[in-house]
């Protein structure tokens, strides 16, 4: 076509324009974002390891840290490095935070996304964001101060500071941050599903069971793990509700001591290469290990729990 | 079947349709046309009460369903489920193609297998997706393509049992051959429901609908027996104007 040869060849074909650099730029920017999230991951597992692993395939009896509760790193002629009782410290916490915060948190969260409105609703989500910022020692402090007098006077007990209070303190403070992520998982449910439900004469909790909290499966699943990683990573409030006593727990009154707050509580005086030291580090990588399957384990569930495409 | 008396529907202080009186009859396919922004969705949407959902919408006027005041009825779940609706744009739910449509089944309190299956099955089959889905009743609804979300959809209405569907435009996002589909399942549902149609399309309105009203701007211009509006004489210019395609 002669007519449109003349003004194609008035537009440069061969040079680059400033558009096209600030795209790569950009573009490059942003691949490094994304690529840092990698090499910090790899570079705080190498740490770690490096610290850890001469001891543990060492020194360390593997079988022993699994399975006693002898945690005695200090002593000068026996250390005992059995970490079975620190583990099922943070799992009995963990366990009853989730029993507290999943019920809070699904039901905030459900009010929140499908049944509030307007002021109610908007008031609601700023009051739980001003509550998942709470640091954690106030409530560390709260548990000292106000469950432990509580749980000795409500259940008659000599100590107020164990599973219970740091379970439930615990439980309460990763609900915030469940509820802002579920309730996340809820909007982002399309309006038309809810539409589609409510014009077969659903009621509004027949769609919330039936249409919403299914299409928003990975999104809660997603705001539970957050509050599993929350539980096993908080260390402060644990360190002052729990107790701190090595012991397995038989029942919620126990002190427990949890494996963050042991490290939190420890590093600080083990000498630097120590087998000490390195058998806190050895708690890391078990920390950082169960965090990974937990992960892996929800993935596999998600991705199961979907019907077939 | 419907009789709607004074109906005005308002978004805050824009009305979005002014004192409107009409008459559907039963087993009848009513039509109804005109350009965007003239009240049909709305319209559509109060039949059902689902204008309650939406807290910005306020409406006037009485609509009797069966010769009951549907503003009266106090189950407003059990009206719903009388009257079937099909969205413009096809609502696949992220469940199963089996459980699309055993859902309202399932709401209303059905739980044996047998009656379920021979629901499921009848549904599909009489919105024409049978063939294509039956071998993979486990499939996601809403992985299924445009055309066949909105037979799945349309078999999702039918599980209802409805004595009342409401069509909205519901070829917008389907291609041509699966819409002359629907228009064949549609004309043989016709002997069992009445079906209320808006449509953007004033052949599909011609093609399907025995009489046909025509709203423009919030106003119900002209309501007749489709062929009229279409061949005969109009009472109203405008009436003859938007069906020729001279405007909206």
């Amino acid at each position: 076509m002669p007519a449109d040869s003349g003004s194609i060849a008035k537009v440069d074909l061969d040079h680059r324009g400033r558009s096209w650099y600030v795209d790569k730029a950009v573009g490059g920017l942003v691949f490094v974002g994304g690529v840092s999230a990698i090499v910090f991951v790899m570079g705080i597992f190498v740490f770690i390891s490096r610290e850890g692993f001469g001891f543990v395939f060492g020194t360390l009896d593997i079988g022993e840290f699994l399975t006693s509760i002898e945690w005695r790193p200090t002593s000068e002629n026996n250390p005992r490095y059995g970490a079975l009782a620190l583990i099922a410290g943070t799992a009995a916490v963990t366990g009853l935070a989730m029993l507290v915060a999943v019920p809070f948190s699904l039901g905030a969260a459900i009010f929140i996304a499908e049944f509030a409105t307007g002021r109610t609703r908007e008031g609601l989500k700023v009051l739980v964001e001003l509550l998942a910022a709470i640091p954690s020692v106030v409530w560390g402090f709260i548990g000292l101060s106000i469950m432990s007098p509580l749980i000795i006077d409500t259940f008659d007990q000599p100590v107020g500071v164990g599973v219970l209070n740091s379970g439930v303190i615990l439980g309460l403070m990763a609900a915030p941050i469940m509820t802002t992520i579920a309730e996340d998982a809820l909007k982002a449910v399309p309006d038309s599903y809810r539409e589609a439900a409510e014009a077969m004469g659903a009621t509004r909790w027949q769609v919330v069971w039936q249409v919403v909290l299914p299409a928003g499966r990975n999104g809660l699943v997603a705001a539970l793990l957050l509050g599993v990683g929350r539980g096993f990573g908080e260390t402060m409030a644990v360190l002052m509700a729990s107790g701190h006593a090595i012991n397995i727990p038989t029942s919620p009154f126990d002190s427990v001591r949890a494996l963050t707050a042991t490290i939190a509580a420890e590093l600080g005086d083990a000498p630097r290469g120590s087998e000490h030291y390195q058998a806190l580090f050895t708690l890391g990588i078990f920390l950082f290990v169960i965090t990974f399957l937990i992960n892996l384990a929800a993935d596999f569930a998600v991705r199961r729990g979907a019907p077939r495409g | 079947m419907l009789s709607v008396r004074g109906l005005t529907i308002r978004y805050g202080s824009d009305v979005a349709l002014e004192n409107v009186d009409l008459d559907v009859r039963r087993n009848e396919v009513f039509g109804i046309i005109g350009p965007a922004g003239s009240g049909k969705t709305s319209f559509l949407r109060t039949l059902n009460r689902m204008d309650e959902e939406n807290s910005a919408m306020s409406v006037e006027g009485t609509i009797l369903f069966n010769g009951r005041d549907i503003h009266q009825i106090r189950n407003v779940y059990n009206l719903r489920q009388r009257i079937g609706v099909v969205f413009p744009l096809p609502v696949g739910l992220p469940m199963t193609i089996y459980d699309n449509v055993a859902l309202s089944p399932r709401l209303r309190g059905v739980k044996k297998k047998s009656k379920l299956d021979e629901i499921v099955e009848r549904c599909l089959q009489r919105a024409a997706l049978w063939d294509e889905v039956k071998d993979r009743l486990t499939a996601l609804g809403s992985l299924l393509s445009g055309g066949q979300q909105q037979r799945l959809t349309i078999a999702r209405a039918l599980s209802q049992e409805p004595e009342l569907l409401l069509l909205d435009e519901f070829s917008i996002a389907v291609d041509p051959v699966t819409t002359m589909r629907i228009e064949d399942v549609l004309r043989d549902l016709k002997d069992e429901m009445t079906i209320v149609m808006v449509t953007n399309l004033v052949q599909q309105a011609r093609r399907l609908a025995d009489r046909t009203a025509f709203f423009l701007n919030g106003d119900l211009v002209e309501v007749g027996e489709t062929e009229e509006l279409f061949t005969g004489e109009v009472k109203d210019q405008r009436t003859r104007d938007y069906v020729e395609g001279r405007f909206g």
